[in-house]
Order: C-alpha cells, then structure tokens, then sequence
C-alpha cells in the first residue's frame, strides 16, 4: 500500500521549519561549549570581542537559540507533518499556517538584532528589572503568536477532517501532535500577559516600572508547561515511530498513551510555582500544593515510559531477541535515527529523576539556582529532547528532500558522541550543584570557588568539547545531505508504529476535546487563581528598569 | 461495539507501583515540611525598592547585624548589582550557636542568597524581603554567593557568614 503523499508546497514548508531550527541550533550550539570551558577557566570570550562582548551576552544566544528558537521551529514542522500525515488530507487553510509561520520568522529577527548588538543580555529567562530593548519584547511576542497561528491552522484542519470523519478515532501522531498544540495555547498566556502588559510598555517607556514578583509569576506559569511543548513531540515520536523504525514493532497500549496525553493537557499547566519555592513573594501554601501536583504530572511520564519500552521490547523480540535484556542488542542500532533516540530516552530517564528531586519542595533549598538545574535540564531539553529530535531529522529531512542521508554510519556516531559528552558534562553539573556551585556564573573566574570543585570543572569543560565534536557532527550530515547528489528512489517511508490493539476499541471519551480543555482551564483558575489574583490586586508597578551587563 | 479500557496486567502493575512511589515521596516531602520545620519562605513584607537604600526609616539605609536577645540576631542585608555586585555588609561574624533571621532585599535588579552548607537559599527580589532563620552550629565560616543572574558582575558576589568560638 502506497503512503499518503504531501505536496511539494507541503514539503517545503515543513522543510521551512526545519532550517530555520537547524540554522538556530548551529549558532546556538556553537556558544555551548564556550559556556562550558568557562566553567574550566578557559577563557576564549576576549577573542570574541569585536562580535560578542561578554560571556553573558553567549549565554543569551545559547538559551534563547537552543531553547527558544530551535524548539519551537522544529515543533511547529514536526506537528504540522504530524496532522497533514495523520489526517490524510492538506492544511485546511494553508496561508494562515504560512502567516504563523512568517510571523515567527520575524519575530526570531525583531529578537536576534538587539541580542547581537548586546542590547538584551537578560539570558533566556529575561527575568526584569533587568530591561532589555524593546525590540527583544517585540520578537518573543511574534514568535509566540506566530506559533498560536500556526496552531489555529491545525486544528482548523482537525475540525475538517472530524466533519468529514464523524466516527473515527483521531490517528495517533496527529491526536498527540493537536493536543501538543493546544497546551501551547493555553500555557503561552502567561508570558504573552507578561510582555504586552509589563515588559513592552515598559520597554517603550510607556510605563515607569514593573513588578517583578508578579512578572516571574506570568513567566513561569508557561515557563514550566514549555518543557511539555519540547517534550510531547519526542514521545509522540517514542511511542508511535520509534518503535516500527528500532525492529516493525507495535505500539504497545495505544489507549493509555492518549490517555497520558489528555494529562499532560491537564496538569502540565498549573504547577508553575514549584520554580519559585523560594521567592519570597508567593505563599506557601500554594507552593506546596504546586508541588503535589508536580508528582502528579510525573505519572504520565511512568505511564509512557512502560508502554515506549514495551513496545521496543515487542519490535526487539520480533527481530529474534531473547532474554530479559537482551533483546535490547536486537534493535536497529545501526540506524541513526533508532540510535540517537534510544540514547535520548536512556539519558532522558536520568533527567526525570532529577527533575523530582527540583520538583520536591524543601528538597528544591539545596538544588535551588545551582549548577544541577542546568546539569538536569541538558539531560531533559538539551538530551532527551533536542538528541531524538536530531534523530528525527535523520529520516525528515531525507523524506523532505529526496536525498539520501550523507553517510549515516557518521550520523550513528554523532549520536553516542552527543551521549558521552553529555554524560560526562551533566554528571558533574549535577555534582557541582550539590556541592553548592552556582548556576550561570563563569566559574572558572569566581573568587570563591574552593579546590575541591576544580576537578569536576574540569570535566564540564571537557564535557562540551565532547558535545562540540557532535554538534559539528550534526551539522556536517545535514549541510552534506541537502547538497547530496544521490537521491532516493522511493519516496523515504515514514515510520509509524500500528497499535497493538485496535484504536476503534479505544473508549470514546478519549476522543472527546471538550471536558478535557474546560477540566484543563478550570484546573488553572483554581490552582493560579487566587495567587494571581493578589498578586495583581497588589501589584507595585515600582522597579525601574536597569542594564547592567 | 466493545469498547472498554483495555491495560495489560503488567501495565497495571506498573502504574500501580507507580502512583504508590509518588504517593511516598509526597509524604516524605510533608513530613519535612510540616514535621521537621524546613519550610520555604513566605511573603514578609515589601517595600520600595527605590527608596529602600536611603530611606532613614529603612532598616537597609543601615544595613547589618542587630542582636534582639542573647544569641539571637536580625541580619538585615541588602544586595545591589550598582555600583560593584556585592551585599551590604559583606560578612557577618556571629558566635557559634547563634540563632540569626535573614532579612534581604534588592535595590536594583534580582538576585540570589544562598548560604553554602544550609538550607537558606532564596531569591532575592526588588520590591520584597526574603526571611529565613538558621541556626549556625559550628565554628567555621559560610560563604553566602548570588544565584541569579544580575549583570556582568553576578559571579564575584558574595560575602560570608563567620561563626566564631
């Protein structure tokens, strides 16, 4: 049976996406390493001056570029392919998708201009009064809403395809990539409330002050609900592609996988304050109830890691393998994209259980600001995420292009390149922050950095040569395979993984948008509500801004 | 049609064991916090962050350490990342044993408190007062270092906590 074929158009556009995130994760990246030699005390920042002023103004870019730019492009293409591939059936309105799309081009532009010209060294946090141009404000809030448009094109699209499918269940990929979207939606409302009341007007001069309680407050209400966004596009990929690509195997539990999707909508959202444990402006009361249910949004992540496994079990056994373990050896390593998603998830797994111990109220007073936060979240975004979306780009950008992929057995070891250097870096990190290193200071120049932490610096520098090596890696097959002259003959197939059980025997009700989206809202009003509510009817708009980088 | 919930047995199992582990470290966490006493730190009181170096009525216009009983003391520190990154005082020598309350607040951007080796570690933020108290227990001294980025300088502040005999 042919697949379902995109258009040309259908293929450039979600190519689109993918060199823009491509072009964002090559400057980023190169900017990773350099963070990390700091921590060594090799300084190269003086070299860079005539381009880049500081190591802060290089922490900027390799946050917002890597974490920002790179996720959200590649997020956008991935979905949009998702729901075209999964529906059978074109963009219902492909120009509002385009205009999304251009908006977030623009947006990366309005922002990229002042970061380069050292007029918004506020990292990718941009936590005020630390005032950035307006320009920086500007482009965030069009890279927000480009993606809200974009969104609104896919489920536009969902909305046809319902019409025209009354009873079907929504196919898998484009079920998790709407519901990915629509928690996009409703958590971008906090930085988007953010920017267009406090930090534009303020940053236009239009207002005196801001109140920065409140604005960390908006931050992190889509601060943390961002790290779903980066992440449901890889699980979509480990439960419903990664399993046919590592061995024909099938998807292990098809109803619990949308069901763990639906709670992600649900609770991913309301458990922002358990960033600001210790912010001495929020009660502790709901700081506490946020991080009950912190654990519980971690239960999908159990729910996914047994039916992703599971399912690779089915495809290694399928391909002869025996034993408790063993079977593992029988996967298709030597696939790049099986490999580097395979890495991702075991480095992943690692990241989660450190994400508990943040996630764990007064545990938080000893991880709190230090270098573990950046140590755990290389293993989440910087590993588990960004390493299986490198993975799926090893066979999108083959099926996008009609090339082949330039030498993959390079690109299979790019992946346990990334793996090792990652290893090697985020342990120590993790380290380092327990014994009291912390966060965003070159450490290697800080004046109280005792002896006992020199070896473990060392090792974050060598870490991120290791990771520099891969990166360069990365770049170099994707750069060889858009200029490769060999083509596919075959359109690539797309890898999708058939459930086990038949997804029309899955209840209806996991079907069903409505009770999900109003449990979701209602669930923020009350956990955010009252917070938020006192925190605005006290706001004290009386921080001016500075800059002092 | 038949269309009720299908989960394997061991899939079962596995959320089971699942939901008990997180029920546990629920639990862990609320004894410490509301058993043992480590709690986070709660809305104290604000104040304008740009008057709150001078003000004379502002107990940062003159910041330090103020002994309230013997061995008890009210530390009130301010941060500031104009002119030079440091907190105000930069140490603060107390006797071993000393029961001491942090008061800390910003006069410019944020920043951050953490006292190495305890469980005092917060944000300090414009605009609020950061309050913790710890009891310092052994002859040594504490480096307490900002945590959040504050300009150029974020890495060369800090100060110290000397415990004395």
């Amino acid at each position: 049976m042919k697949q379902y074929q995109l258009s040309t158009g259908e293929k450039k556009f979600i190519g689109s996406h993918l060199l823009v995130a491509i072009l964002a994760l090559a400057v980023g990246s190169l900017f990773g390493p350099l963070q990390a030699f700091e921590h060594a005390g090799w300084d190269f920042y003086p070299y860079l001056k005539p381009f880049i002023k500081s190591y802060y103004q290089g922490l900027t870019v390799h946050g917002v570029l890597n974490a920002l730019v790179w996720t959200t492009f590649f997020i956008m293409g991935f979905l949009t392919f998702n729901v075209i591939f999964g529906l059978k059936r074109p963009l219902k309105n492909p120009t509002l998708n385009k205009v999304g799309f251009w908006l977030m081009v623009v947006g990366v532009v309005s922002a990229a201009i002042p970061i380069l010209a050292n007029e918004a060294t506020v990292l990718f946090t941009f936590y005020p009064p630390l005032k950035a141009n307006w320009a920086f404000y500007l482009g965030l809030t069009l890279v927000v809403v480009g993606s809200w448009v974009e969104g609104w094109g896919l489920f536009m699209t969902y909305a046809a395809w319902r019409k025209e499918n009354a009873n079907e269940r929504t196919p898998f990929i484009a079920f998790g990539s709407l519901v990915t979207a629509l928690l996009w939606q409703i958590c971008t409302l906090g930085v988007a409330v953010e920017i267009l009341t406090m930090l534009l007007p303020w940053s236009l001069g239009l207002i005196e002050g801001v109140d920065p309680q409140l604005a960390r407050t908006y931050f992190w209400f889509t601060g943390h609900p961002l790290v779903y966004f980066w992440l449901l596009p890889a699980y979509i990929s480990w439960y419903a592609m990664l399993p046919k690509q590592a061995g024909n195997g099938k998807m292990f539990s098809d109803t619990l996988a949308r069901l763990a999707f639906w709670i992600f909508l649900v609770l991913s959202t309301p458990l922002g304050l358990h960033h600001q444990y210790v912010d001495p402006g929020v009660s502790p009361v709901w700081k506490f109830i946020h991080s009950m249910l912190t654990f519980g949004v971690f239960f999908p992540s159990m729910m996914t890691a047994f039916t992703v496994v599971a399912s690779l079990e089915h495809a290694g056994r399928k391909q002869g393998g025996r034993g408790a373990l063993a079977w593992i050896g029988k996967l298709n390593w030597s696939d790049p994209s099986v490999a580097a998603q395979l890495l991702a998830g075991i480095l992943f797994f690692f990241g989660g259980i450190g994400g508990l111990a943040n996630a764990s109220y007064n545990v938080n007073l000893v991880l709190h600001n230090t270098a573990f936060i950046p140590g755990h979240f290389h293993l989440t975004v910087a590993t588990g995420v960004t390493l299986s979306f490198i993975g799926i780009s090893y066979w999108l950008l083959p099926y996008l292009t009609g090339k082949k992929l330039w030498k993959p057995k390079w690109a299979v070891a790019q992946a346990w390149i990334w793996f090792v250097g990652m290893i090697i870096f985020s342990n120590s990190m993790h380290v380092l922050g327990l014994l009291g290193a912390p966060r965003r200071v070159p450490l290697g120049l800080a004046p109280y950095v005792p002896a006992e932490w020199n070896s473990r610096l060392f090792q974050v520098g060598v870490g991120g040569a290791i990771l520099f090596v891969s990166g360069l890696l990365y770049l170099t097959v994707m750069l060889m395979t858009a200029l490769n002259k060999e083509t596919v003959k075959e359109e690539v197939e797309v890898p999708v993984a058939e459930a086990m059980q038949d997804p029309a025997l899955s209840p209806v009700w996991l079907d069903r948008w409505a009770p999900w989206i109003y449990g979701a809202l209602a669930l923020v009003v009350i956990v955010y509500g009252p917070q938020l509510f006192d925190l605005i009817k006290n706001m004290a708009l009386t921080s001016p801004g500075f800059r002092v980088w | 049609m038949n269309t009720k919930m299908h989960v394997d047995s061991y899939e079962r199992n596995w959320m089971i064991f699942s939901a008990v582990m997180l029920v546990l470290f629920a639990a862990a966490v609320s004894v410490a916090a509301f058993g043992l006493g480590i709690q986070v730190p709660a809305p104290e009181q604000r104040v304008d962050p740009k008057t709150v170096a001078t003000d004379p009525n502002s107990p940062w216009s003159n910041p330090g350490l103020r002994e309230v009983s013997p061995g008890v003391y009210d530390a009130y520190i301010l941060a500031h990342a104009i002119p030079n990154w440091e907190y105000l005082p930069k140490e603060i020598t107390v006797p071993v044993g000393s029961k001491v309350t942090f008061y800390v607040t910003s006069a410019d951007v944020q920043h951050g408190f953490k006292i190495q080796d305890t469980n005092a570690n917060f944000m300090v933020l414009p605009g609020q007062v950061s309050k913790l108290t710890i009891t310092f227990k052994e002859v040594r001294t504490h480096n307490f270092i900002c945590t959040e980025y504050c300009g150029s300088g974020h890495g060369i502040m800090y100060g110290a906590v000397i415990v004395t005999p």
